[in-house]
């Protein structure tokens, strides 16, 4: 593991990386394994946005049970997000809209972006990573 | 997977130690874990243990140790929420040590 803090020593490169999650929390692994990308890269200290479009906007549903399908219910590690210094989320508007869901449908606080808006966050980026 | 016995009870442990039914964890599994990782546990490690287990129950993941070191740091203190401290206590890592004492998986971002 990273186990020793790496100090600011103003050498690396910062990159801007936007993780995008555009499946239903479960059902499949790209959810979940997603998420651990995300914590990992939180490691290195580069500009990470995550998106949340499509049904990837379920994964931050609030009030999840997973009991009935027997699987691990990991929408609260989303609000951990927040003590890894990952702070930039955003939910498309449109894919909202379609679902009936508003901000307060979700667990953690998100910026809402309007089509033109994401086209352009993402065309700043370095990185695009889809899940 | 292994399965160890601890105070005469038969637990699940996965390939390197770790307990894998996290509901099963209780003092006396601690007090073996600590004594697998050959850490001494005082109420100062204990604190840190039972940080830990708090930390999973709201976000249902170990901390990378970067991560544990500042939450500690919030709620403990800075003269506890620092790398030297943490490392006294569990000089294999905080979070890999710590974690496996109180029964957690492996830290996500643990490479």
């Amino acid at each position: 593991m990273s186990d020793m803090d790496m100090d600011d020593d103003g050498s690396g490169i910062v990159k801007k990386f936007m993780f995008l999650n555009r499946k239903a929390p479960h059902g499949t692994v790209y959810a979940l394994e997603g998420l651990e990308v995300v914590l990992i890269t939180a490691a290195f200290d580069q500009d990470v946005s995550l998106v949340f479009t499509d049904d990837g906007v379920y994964q931050l549903m609030k009030g999840m049970d997973t009991k009935g399908i027997e699987v691990k219910d990991f929408s609260k590690t989303y609000r951990a997000l927040e003590g890894y210094d990952i702070e930039k989320l955003y939910v498309d508007k449109t894919s909202m809209d379609a679902r009936g869901l508003t901000e307060d449908d979700l667990i953690v606080d998100v910026t809402v972006l309007s089509d033109e808006e994401m086209k352009n966050l993402m065309a700043e980026q370095d990185v695009v990573i889809s899940f | 997977m292994p399965m160890v016995n601890i105070a005469g009870k038969e637990v699940e442990v996965d390939e390197e130690g770790y307990l894998v039914d996290l509901s099963q964890w209780n003092e006396d599994i601690a007090k073996y874990m600590a004594q697998e990782e050959k850490v001494d546990l005082t109420e100062n490690h204990w604190e840190v243990v039972n940080f830990l287990r708090e930390y999973y129950a709201e976000y249902q993941i170990a901390p990378a140790v970067r991560v544990l070191t500042k939450a500690i740091g919030k709620k403990l203190g800075p003269e506890k929420g620092n790398n030297k401290y943490l490392y006294e206590l569990f000089p294999y890592g905080p979070a890999k040590q710590a974690c496996k004492i109180a029964g957690l998986p492996k830290p996500t971002g643990c490479i």
